[in-house]
């Protein structure tokens, strides 16, 4: 059998991404990256989250804060969770939201991104969540919006997707406390995963014990050692006294051919089994971001099993996406 | 000898007339099994106190107003900001919701639409353990520990929880 064991290069992503994060203050203004957010403001993040979490709890799910702000939701890309949690996020803040799908719209008629961009600011936008095929879209965005608007990455390319690893870090805090002690495996798809990358920067910066990837080789992006995780190739190696499992999708959608045998292939040897579950601590919790395909990357059983905290990410994605958005929204945060 | 209208009595003295205060008003009927809130962080001392002296029955809310405050365009969100949490339903219920100082009125105007979306309580008493003056709202304190008129410019604040201390803290001196 021929398997390619060159490991292909992921793209480049070289311009500064992170500065423009913040404002002549040291405010929040976008949330772009993991890349630059200091582990004093992602921990910022999750405490306020914490607060917005327990909105949900009550009567009346909703809170004055973003009262009379448009929040535009810029989908370049379709997306059905994270698009619909942003949107409740922004009307859990009392926001207006505008649900632009540019899968299928403008874009595709020939208007440049920076056409459709000034026709939506024109409607008065105070954020966009931007959600991008090409890595570095939102980058190129919050260059180009004016002053008072904030944008938040909703996934650009291979490249980032940073509120869906401050969620799963939220998660991860919610059952197991302190980071030090932990170690955490992301399994599967890595070379395609912004969510993988997005992840590794965020456990980095909080200091986790420990961070595992494991993949076939063909699925790892060269050198990413050099991000401080370790590399596993063998499931049952790498899942050995794993406190929390991160399963990657199969994004069988960017993926040329070669990369993989097969799926049945790839279920075999990395699918999350209750059979390869039994091989982390017997404590472990499991995630994945989502969409999951069953049958490919996890079974069934452990995916709506008593270890699975799936669902718990998706209702933990409202609160940590409120916070990032008063957070970017409420400049002068700091000052009381 | 310091004049008590424009100098805090210690808070320990404060906390003592505002339970009376309170306990007055119970046995005269204004309040039945009431809810006691408290607000963060002055307001949570001041309530932990009054709820062992009163043995409530339900335990005690405690109130973050961050995402209730006025300034968020000016000010932002609050550093630090701490879930709310009222453990018990408020709805038809006596609420007493203690802060530790009322001056402008603001906090207390945010935690009122707090409290009301968590329901429609009965009623709502306020409980503070100094009442400053230099209101902006039409709001003012059924039971306080002390009332008094500061000199322009002049804070009080509280330092807690164990033990508690109140520092008053004037510019011009």
């Amino acid at each position: 059998m021929a398997v390619n064991f060159v490991r292909p290069k992921i793209p480049k992503f070289t311009p500064d991404p992170w500065a423009i994060q913040f404002d002549q203050h040291g405010n929040l203004k976008h949330l772009l990256t993991i890349e630059g957010i200091s582990p004093q403001w992602i921990t910022r993040i999750l405490d306020t989250a914490e607060g917005f979490v327990s909105v949900t709890d009550r009567e009346v799910k909703k809170v004055p804060l973003l009262r009379g702000r448009t929040v535009v939701n810029l989908f370049f890309e379709s997306s059905t969770r994270t698009r619909t949690t942003f949107e409740l996020a922004a009307k859990r803040l009392s926001a207006d939201v505008l649900n632009i799908n540019l899968a299928t719209s403008a874009t595709k008629k020939g208007e440049s991104l920076l056409d459709t961009l000034r026709n939506i600011q024109a409607m008065q936008a105070d954020m966009f969540v931007v959600r991008h095929e090409q890595s570095g879209a939102p980058h190129f965005i919050a260059q180009h919006v004016e002053p008072h608007v904030s944008v938040i990455n909703a996934g650009d390319g291979w490249h980032a997707h940073p509120t869906q690893a401050l969620l799963d870090a939220f998660t991860v805090r919610r059952h197991k406390g302190d980071f030090a002690p932990l170690r955490i495996a992301i399994v599967g798809d890595v070379l395609h995963s912004r969510v993988a990358r997005s992840q590794i920067h965020v456990f980095n910066s909080l200091n986790v014990g420990e961070l595992r990837v494991i993949a076939p080789r063909t699925l790892i992006p060269q050198d990413i050692e050099h991000m401080g995780v370790r590399v596993f190739h063998d499931m049952r190696a790498g899942l050995r006294d794993v406190d929390v499992i991160i399963m990657l999708r199969l994004q069988r959608e960017r993926m040329d051919a070669g990369l993989l045998p097969s799926e049945e292939e790839f279920y075999r040897l990395y699918g999350l089994t209750e059979e390869k579950l039994a091989w982390a601590k017997p404590d472990a919790i499991v995630m994945h971001p989502g969409p999951a395909n069953r049958g490919v990357e996890i079974e069934s059983r452990v995916a709506d099993g008593p270890q699975s905290v799936i669902l718990e990410q998706v209702s933990n994605g409202i609160g940590v996406r409120m916070a990032a958005m008063s957070l970017c929204m409420g400049r002068k945060g700091g000052e009381s | 000898m310091n004049n008590p209208e424009q100098h805090p009595i210690p808070p320990q003295q404060a906390l003592e007339k505002l339970h009376q205060a309170i306990a007055l008003d119970q046995q005269r009927g204004w309040l039945n099994a009431p809810v006691m809130i408290g607000i963060h962080t002055g307001g949570v001392w001041v309530a932990q106190w009054l709820h062992q002296q009163m043995a409530l029955s339900d335990p005690l809310g405690v109130l973050d107003i961050s995402f209730y405050r006025d300034d968020f365009d000016r000010a932002g969100l609050h550093p630090t900001v701490r879930p709310s949490h009222l453990p018990c339903s408020i709805e038809g219920r006596d609420v007493i919701l203690v802060d530790d100082v009322l001056f402008t009125g603001r906090t207390v105007r945010a935690a009122l639409n707090e409290i009301f979306d968590y329901g429609r309580p009965h009623k709502v008493g306020l409980a503070v353990l100094y009442q400053r003056d230099g209101r902006e709202l039409p709001i003012c304190a059924r039971w306080s520990g002390q009332d008094l008129n500061l000199a322009p410019g002049a804070h009080i604040k509280l330092s807690g929880p164990e033990p508690l201390g109140v520092e008053l803290k004037n510019p011009n001196q």
